[in-house]
């Protein structure tokens, strides 16, 4: 008698436990309309949610057979949406389409084989001409292109404090290193210690960046992650040498601050300069500071890094036909100008009007036209998500001890790993 | 037989969901993160190469900046800090609560308490106390230090390229050493009084009271107390993502482990992780082998 009710507690526990793990396992099925186009993004507030609405509203009139279905995922600038996403992949449950940065951040989704090639529709949409050329090489890979960008930012752009530069009688912009140099030891002089703000890892890559633009120039710099350009070259390292000589006029404690924080030490008048994307715009326009100007990296010339938010679609989405109907919107004049005018960047399209658009804005749609495009690392244009691990690691361990030969190896490191030739 | 199955059978029933959710969840996942391990994986691609040890040999030769030796060094300077931070402050405070103080619980309650509260939420507030800022613009500490004009102690804390870890081991210390003082007090109350009175007896003097009569009582208080921070001290992520973030200066095992993850290379985030097992396990086992023969002894 004392087994069987011993037992029978047993049994019912074990059964009870997998009761539980059959309801929890119910099969919810599809339930998916098949008008139904589900947008993957991480757009969930501020100017990006408006943008998307605006995208929406578009999308609703111009594709009126079918629903738009928001599937964003909050939080982390996107980190979580990308872990949400690599699970759905991997499961064959794709969403109709999801955003990413275009360029070879999609690398590894065209490796695996999960998204799908869109040059022929870039024809029938006519994007292949309303996006510049430039653009257009940076996109291709092996001959296709696989996202429609909705918006692109510039990562390539200098903000001031006007006052602290007016006060160290500096007038002009600098277009060249050594007088950007001469004008940082002129605010030094002036008592600003720190004249150059940077924040952690990613700013300092930007900054890199930046000064391999100048110093290696547009063509070259976009064959560094094509594996067209050498990293060991002496252009390389005086490159390198360049930006070491651009650290010692910044804040020690980079490491601990983020381009925000960077953005602050500008605003406060503690430092004379920041290198930062130009979402710091909208950044600074909504913090209600005005004494700020901006100009293109000393030595950029007209060359336009750019940076953008792709949207692709992927190989086995339920609606398909959808799904481009969304991408012909992404990429249509309506639609880019919906989407930019919301969120503070600017169209892909080079036959936007510029009135559309706040002044920062402005300026950038000329730049644009007329510019050399090339890509960011720091944002996913020209690498992988595994090379800009690497040289955001690279780049910290830099800012910490300054040895040009060990920083070069490593990057030449870096590039042999991830970037195939 | 019939007999066995009936006094065995039962008990195995009751304990075997548990039994099969470990199997599967901790030593089949276990399983599974060896096996990617090596694999080469590199991507979020399928692919399943069988490529032996060499992302293991690869993390100790080939990894650039030697970025994960970087990332043990980290660890072992943190794990030393934190260690004898917290048994120094926690042997400290148990001594004095032993003595005899006056209004013990709340003492006690005062130095226990910041375990209560998350590594997460500590990291944000020390993230500020430990400003690297120093002189007129410092804050936080550096701040304290300056107006008490004690300027010589102003430090860069956690940013020290070589000894940042240590700082980083303070949040942690101030966490943690409450917790180790109430071992060693409970170690202390389960010392019988017979033994200190019979010590006294023979004139012994507190000094001698404490090295030759209750220390050597409390070494398997001590063991644990080693072990229990230690092995915290080598899961360490939380802590460090809040005060630094993740990057080169203060990155340990776990959060390369996170950071590779985050750039779909399945392969060697796995191989991190089993090395990490494998590091836990050295200090935990033997740990486990000891205790199971003392109670075997009893």
């Amino acid at each position: 008698m004392k087994f069987s009710r011993r037992a029978a507690v047993a049994i019912v526990g074990v059964a009870a436990l997998f009761g539980a793990a059959a309801c929890g396992s119910d099969d919810d099925g599809d339930g998916g309309n098949t008008k139904d186009v589900e947008v993957f993004t991480w757009w969930a507030d501020g100017g990006e949610k408006a943008g998307l609405d605006g995208l929406v509203s578009t999308f609703d009139t111009d594709c009126a057979d079918y629903t738009f279905v928001n599937g964003a995922v909050a939080g982390g600038a996107g980190a979580n949406a990308k872990q949400v996403l690599a699970s759905r992949l991997q499961q064959g449950d794709p969403p109709d389409t999801f955003q990413a940065h275009s360029g070879q951040e999609l690398t590894d989704y065209i490796n695996a084989g999960q998204i799908e090639d869109l040059s022929a529709d870039y024809k029938t949409w006519g994007l292949d001409t309303a996006f510049p050329q430039g653009l257009i090489d940076n996109l291709t890979v092996d001959g296709k292109i696989y996202s429609v960008p909705a918006n692109i930012h510039r990562a390539n752009v200098v903000w001031a404090n006007t006052k602290v530069l007016t006060e160290a009688g500096i007038t002009e912009d600098a277009t060249t290193l050594d007088q950007f140099i001469a004008n940082l030891e002129a605010l030094k002089a002036k008592g600003v210690a720190a004249p150059l703000a940077v924040g952690k890892d990613w700013t300092q890559l930007m900054l890199l960046e930046a000064v391999l633009i100048t110093d290696l120039g547009p063509e070259k710099f976009t064959g560094l992650w094509d594996g067209s350009t050498d990293w060991s070259s002496a252009d390389v390292t005086k490159g390198i040498e360049d930006y070491k000589t651009l650290l010692g006029y910044s804040n020690a404690d980079r490491d601990t601050l983020d381009w925000t924080d960077a953005e602050k030490l500008v605003m406060d008048g503690k430092a004379g300069y920041q290198l930062m994307g130009d979402w710091e715009a909208a950044d600074l326009d909504t913090k209600g500071f005005k004494e700020y100007s901006y100009s293109a990296f000393p030595g950029n010339a007209t060359a336009f890094q750019w940076l953008a938010d792709g949207f692709v679609l992927p190989k086995g989405a339920k609606n398909a036909e959808g799904t481009r109907c969304w991408l012909k919107t992404v990429g249509s004049a309506e639609g880019q100008k919906a989407f930019n005018t919301k969120k503070g960047s600017i169209p892909a399209r080079t036959d936007a009007v510029a009135t559309d658009y706040p002044e920062y804005q402005q300026s950038a749609i000329a730049d644009w036209k007329k510019g050399t495009q090339v890509p960011s690392c720091a944002h996913g244009a020209a690498c992988a998500q595994g090379l800009q691990g690497a040289l955001n690691s690279a780049v910290g361990k830099f800012s910490t001890d300054l040895d040009v030969e060990t920083f070069q190896k490593a990057l030449v490191a870096a590039a042999s790993q991830f970037i195939k030739k | 037989m019939r007999y066995r199955i009936r006094r065995w059978g039962p008990g195995l029933l009751l304990i075997a969901p548990s039994l099969v959710l470990l199997a599967v969840f901790v030593y089949g996942l276990i399983a599974w993160t060896i096996k990617v391990s090596l694999s080469d994986r590199h991507t979020a691609q399928e692919s399943n190469g069988f490529v032996g040890l060499k992302n293991y040999t690869d993390l100790f030769t080939n990894d650039i900046n030697d970025r994960f030796t970087h990332s043990l060094t980290n660890l072992l300077i943190f794990t030393v800090v934190f260690m004898a931070g917290t048994m120094f402050f926690g042997v400290l405070w148990a001594l004095l609560l032993e003595r005899g103080v006056r209004a013990e619980g709340i003492f006690r309650t005062i130095y226990l308490f910041p375990m209560a509260v998350s590594f997460v939420a500590s990291g944000v507030v020390w993230r500020w106390l430990m400003n690297s800022k120093i002189g007129e613009d410092a804050g936080g500490l550096n701040w304290i230090f300056e107006q008490l004009h004690l300027g010589f102690l102003q430090n860069p804390w956690w940013t020290d390229p070589d000894w940042g870890m240590a700082a980083m081991a303070v949040p942690a210390i101030w966490q943690l050493s409450g917790y180790v003082m109430a071992l060693f007090l409970a170690g202390f109350r389960g010392i019988p009084a017979e033994l200190r009175e019979a010590a006294v007896v023979d004139g012994a003097s507190t000094f001698q009271l404490y090295r030759r009569v209750l220390f050597p009582q409390l070494t398997p208080v001590a063991l644990s107390a080693l072990i229990i921070v230690g092995h915290m001290s080598m899961k360490m992520f939380d802590l460090i993502m809040s005060v630094s973030g993740a990057q080169w200066l203060t990155e340990v095992p776990a959060v390369y482990v996170w950071q590779t993850l985050l750039t779909s290379d399945y392969a060697k985030a796995a191989a991190i992780s089993v090395i990490l097992l494998l590091l836990v396990a050295l200090v935990i086992v033997p740990y486990l082998v000891h205790t199971s023969r003392v109670e075997k002894r009893s």
